[in-house]
């Protein structure tokens, strides 16, 4: 076989790849993120769960009690499509909340309370050590063998310094010193760490895997031929369900896997602090039962193979793995299975010893330190240090504790015994966590009383009698009970004797614990600083998004005081960084003269909590943060308000979206009112303007006529002039108020049925002496039947006499009007030959500011108002005028209501039906 | 002889600038818009020009910028309605060497006339 020195040289090798990998990632990291931070490494990662004990101990427990053995993985894998609900829950709460432990996440959801993080730690310890005290007895079984196969386990006499398994520890230790705590921040994740724990999954998966189809396939011929042949040995009682109890025994060992598998501190580790996205947990919740799948695929196999090759009981079953490969003289194979088993067992030793470092230094150490005043004044600038130092210091004790503990107790039991014993302890955990994040009301109180009378039970039950079979306590305990009260012997209290031992343990100590938990949680009363927690661990999801300002907080800190605290802790470039993100993130001033608001005192302890727990981080906070007590109304109205406030927000968008558009609206009323008041100066201005117009030539010819030298023909001519121009001046006066009283409502018309007939004739007599001046020709064509419309005649005639002298000025040769019936309605049209409006103006010229609004420096055609003027008219008559181009005519129509038609002999004209023509 | 021409849209106003410039002796000619003024500009180039502003066609700002280019030397007034502060500036700034408001006081119109051709 293997000298000392080939298998102390093999290991020590294995730990130097360990190295390798872990300082290659870490240095990889910074320039590629996602090494590390992948769904099937962080699977792989979780599969830290399979230690020696699963690596060994399976084989030596299906050996003895069939398929038991799988319980422990069942649990397990029944519960992975439940990670997406609990485990999800609990990742998203302690990246929210910085948690770095599973003591701190209990403590952390029960008010930061320092005495229960305390206690939550020491159980752990207590539970873990000699969980890790067992990976090192494996480690130190299998390195023996290797050595003397044939010699068997001994005692281990020889002093530490010579115990190669002591130099390992240490070595362990390094390792675990190196890439565990090299950030100061406890939440930090560790690449090097989880790749390097993804390499030793794997590898030991492998291992047990050739060995698993060395044994059932070149030591036997398949594993048909050693389920035949342990048949006929008589070993064929462990191919199905069995043991002492049955299904009980079987319901109660998957749920303590179910718990183990998300409680214990080397699974929250890797599952919950490592965890880098929520979604890896999608991969993880099927490849993680593939894995334990594989891994246990050969145990039955192996243990049968071993049963028939050495016969019952001359052999440790534990070591069937080992022994097989030696026994047919594969001594290599036995080297890799041997890494294999050592891969298994360093691994948890390290994240187990890393998790419980964590827990020492946050929830024993710091908070001690801390209290002390003195302590803390003294030491404000070293604490990085301290802490670092204190994690440093905690792992190192772990580990050796556990090699002290191998060393005098742990040599007396089997494997698998300690493990399910951890288990037990862990799962004492499970009520105060769940119904953390559950039940808001599970209170501090309750969640303490339940762990303590959980462990308190625990001890009793599962330790008491390993303690009692070491010899330290008399035996009469086991069997009579102790001082001879029979229903207190701690395997079968209450006379219960229906469980196994372990079962029993975990019945005896769980139910008190759950049930504790609950009574007295309903009955105590929360502090505000518990409820605030409690329904954020409860409600996560609704608040992990708007946290900062649901978290409850009133007092007085000044926001240099918390910055000065944090660069205690993180160093004054890491302080400046964090300070930056958060005025990033929250858009809020930091200045170190103003007090700083809760959502920043918050920022500022979550930071803390990430590096020295939550409970330590609260005191810190404390100490510079001038606190006052907020009631318990106080505090559910505020929580109240958050997601009323939410829920306000939104209505309130809603409301301003409406403000918004009233808003503009309004804008565009006021637009348009500032428009026509544009409109109405421009309006003025032009009348005024056009006014000066006749003025002008009347003070010109005025002037003129001073001159007594004038001849008396110029005197006539200019005075007609001046007359002209002050009868243009009194029209220009009277259409402005004309269009002043239709336009603010005050005109009145009173009506008459009026024949237009004669009224159109009438119109064309009164211009027909400016038609012969301009040399045009004015066409009258009537069709009317001397209809009657209801009108004022002398409006009416107006708008007639308006269209006739603008058709007289702008016509080239002709000027057509004609009226006729069309469906009952009157259309009176006046048609002239001339060039017409300009297209792009058309729809302007009617109204009264058309001048003013296209005004240039340009004239406008037409005498400015009289279309305006027209069209209010028509309005008055319920009639209408519209412009448009006929041909090469420009032709304006005039629309009214006719009333009746009047019988054609009571007027009759001869005008009627006739083409008129001058 | 001083030739002058008359821009206004305005007959009466044409015909008594027309009758007091004649009876000043200047040749006088007029037109009815900026179109026909600038035509009568290149066939007979004028000494003094006076200009309404607000006319058909072609307004009395552009006559104005035609003549500062074309024909430095012609002297040329606004005669206009236009009375805002904002116009005058804009009459000047176009290069208006007399910026006059109707109704106008004839005495002065011909001495600022006069003034401008010395």
């Amino acid at each position: 076989m293997f000298s000392n020195v080939t298998v102390i040289l093999f290991s020590f090798g294995y730990l130097a790849l360990l190295f390798a990998i872990a300082y290659l990632t870490e240095r990889s990291s910074f320039k590629n993120k996602k090494l590390s931070s992948n769904p099937v490494i962080y699977s792989l990662s979780l599969a830290v769960y399979c230690t020696a004990w699963t690596y060994y101990g399976s084989v030596g427990r299906a050996a003895s009690n069939g398929l038991e053995f799988l319980t422990i993985y069942i649990g397990p894998s029944l519960i992975a499509p439940l990670w997406w609900l609990v485990m999800r829950k609990i990742i998203r709460i302690s990246k929210v909340q910085r948690i770095a432990s599973i003591a701190d996440f209990i403590s952390s959801r029960y008010g930061k309370n320092i005495s229960l993080g305390s206690i939550v730690t020491l159980f752990c310890l207590l539970g873990i050590i000699p969980y890790i005290s067992l990976q090192i007895k494996a480690v130190a079984l299998s390195f023996d063998i290797l050595q003397s196969p044939l010699a068997g386990f001994q005692e281990n006499a020889a002093p530490f310094f010579q115990d190669t398994a002591f130099y390992l520890a240490l070595g362990l230790a390094l390792f675990t010193i190196l890439f565990g705590t090299r950030n100061i921040e406890a939440t930090a994740q560790h690449e090097g760490l989880v790749m390097t724990i993804a390499f030793e999954s794997l590898f030991k998966l492998l291992a047990f895997l050739v060995v698993g189809v060395f044994v059932s396939y070149f030591i036997f011929d398949g594993v048909a031929e050693i389920f035949s042949q342990a048949a006929e040995r008589g070993f064929d009682n462990l191919f199905v369900l069995q043991g002492e109890h049955g299904v009980s025994e079987w319901f109660w060992m998957s749920m303590l896997s179910m718990m183990a598998i998300l409680f214990l501190p080397r699974q929250f580790q890797m599952g919950v602090i490592e965890n880098t996205q929520e979604r890896h947990l999608n991969t993880a919740m099927w490849l993680f039962p593939l894995y334990l799948l594989l891994i246990n695929l050969f145990v039955l196999p192996i243990a049968l193979g071993g049963l028939v090759t050495f016969g019952w009981g001359n052999v440790d079953a534990d070591t069937f793995v080992l022994a097989l490969p030696i026994s047919v003289g594969q001594d290599w194979l036995a080297m890799l299975v041997y890494l294999g088993g050592f891969s298994a067992a360093t691994s948890m030793i390290i994240v187990a010893s890393i998790a419980l470092s964590t827990m020492v230094s946050n929830n024993l150490v710091m908070p001690l330190l801390l209290l002390n005043h003195n302590f803390q004044k003294r030491n404000q600038h070293h604490f990085s240090n301290i802490l670092i130092w204190s994690r440093r210091f905690s792992i190192l004790a772990i580990i050796l504790s556990s090699y002290i503990y191998y060393r005098i107790v742990g040599a007396q039991f089997s494997l698998v015994s300690i493990g399910l014993i951890s288990f037990v302890a862990i799962a004492q955990l499970a009520p105060a966590i769940l119904g953390g994040i559950y039940w808001k009301e599970g209170s501090r109180v309750g969640a303490l009383t339940g762990i303590l009378v959980g462990f308190v039970l625990w001890f009793y039950t599962l330790v008491v009698p390993t303690i009692i079979s070491a010899g330290y306590l008399p035996h009469s305990i086991m069997t009579e009970g102790p001082f001879g009260l029979s229903f207190l012997i701690p395997v079968s209290l209450f006379g219960f004797k229906e469980m196994s031992y372990i079962t029993h343990g975990l019945f005896f100590s769980l139910l008190p614990n759950f049930f504790c938990y609950l009574f007295i949680s309903a009955i105590s009363k929360q502090t505000s600083k518990e409820h605030n927690q409690a329904a954020v661990f409860v409600d996560i999801f609704k608040y992990s998004t708007i946290l900062d300002s649901s978290i409850i907080w009133k007092g007085q800190a000044y926001i240099r005081d918390l910055k000065s605290l944090l660069a205690n802790f993180l160093g004054e470039v890491k302080t400046q960084e964090a300070m930056q993100q958060y005025v990033d993130v929250s858009g809020k001033r930091v200045d170190d003269k103003i007090k700083a608001d809760p959502e920043f005192v918050n920022y500022a302890e979550r930071l803390l909590t990430g590096i020295i727990g939550s409970a330590s981080a609260r005191i810190m906070v404390a100490s510079v943060v001038k606190e006052e007590e907020i009631s318990m109304t106080e505090v559910l109205d505020m929580l109240k308000e958050t997601q009323e406030l939410k829920h306000l927000n939104e209505e309130l968008q809603e409301k301003s979206e409406a403000l918004r558009q009233a808003t503009n609206s309004l804008q565009k009323m006021n637009q348009s009112l500032i428009e026509n008041d544009k409109l109405k100066d421009e309006f003025i201005s032009t009348v005024t303007h056009e006014m000066k117009t006749p003025i002008t030539s009347i003070r010109a010819f005025s002037e003129i006529l001073q001159d007594e030298d004038l001849p008396e023909e110029d005197r006539n001519r200019f005075l007609g002039i001046i007359i002209q121009e002050t009868d243009r001046m009194t029209r220009m006066i009277d259409q402005v108020l004309d269009l002043e009283r239709f336009d603010s409502g005050k005109q009145e018309l009173e009506f008459q049925p009026v024949d237009l007939s004669i009224l159109l004739l009438e119109a064309c007599d009164s211009m027909a002496q400016v038609f012969k001046d301009r040399k045009i020709k004015l066409d009258i064509e009537l069709d009317l039947h001397h209809s009657l419309i209801n009108a004022h005649e002398d409006r009416v005639k107006q708008v007639i006499l308006n269209l006739l002298s603008n058709a007289a000025k702008f016509a080239s040769a002709e000027v057509c009007l004609r009226a006729f019936l069309v469906n009952g309605q009157v259309i009176v049209e006046v048609l002239d030959d001339g060039k017409g409006v300009p297209e792009e103006d058309i729809p302007y010229i009617f109204d009264k500011f058309y001048q003013a609004k296209n005004q240039t420096s340009k004239k406008p055609i037409g005498s400015g108002l009289g279309l305006a003027i027209s069209k209010k008219i028509m309005d008055y008559h319920q009639g209408s005028i519209k412009m448009e181009r006929k041909g090469n005519h420009t032709c304006f129509q005039l629309i009214f209501p006719a009333i009746e038609n009047k019988s054609s002999h009571n007027i009759n004209s001869e005008n009627e039906q006739n083409t008129h023509s001058r | 002889m001083n030739r002058i021409l008359i821009v206004d849209d305005e007959p009466n106003i044409l015909l008594s600038l027309e009758f007091l410039f004649k009876k000043e002796g200047f040749q006088v000619l007029i037109a009815r818009d900026g179109e026909e003024a600038l035509e009568l500009i290149e066939q007979s180039t004028p000494k003094v020009v006076i200009l309404d502003i607000m006319m058909p066609k072609v307004d009395g700002y552009e006559v104005c910028q035609h003549l500062k280019k074309n024909h430095e030397e012609v002297k040329v007034i606004f005669l206009t309605a236009k009375s805002k502060e904002q116009d005058i500036e804009k009459g000047k700034n176009i290069g208006a060497d007399l910026y006059l408001t109707k109704p106008f006081s004839t005495k002065n119109l011909l001495n600022q006339v006069k003034a401008l051709i010395n």
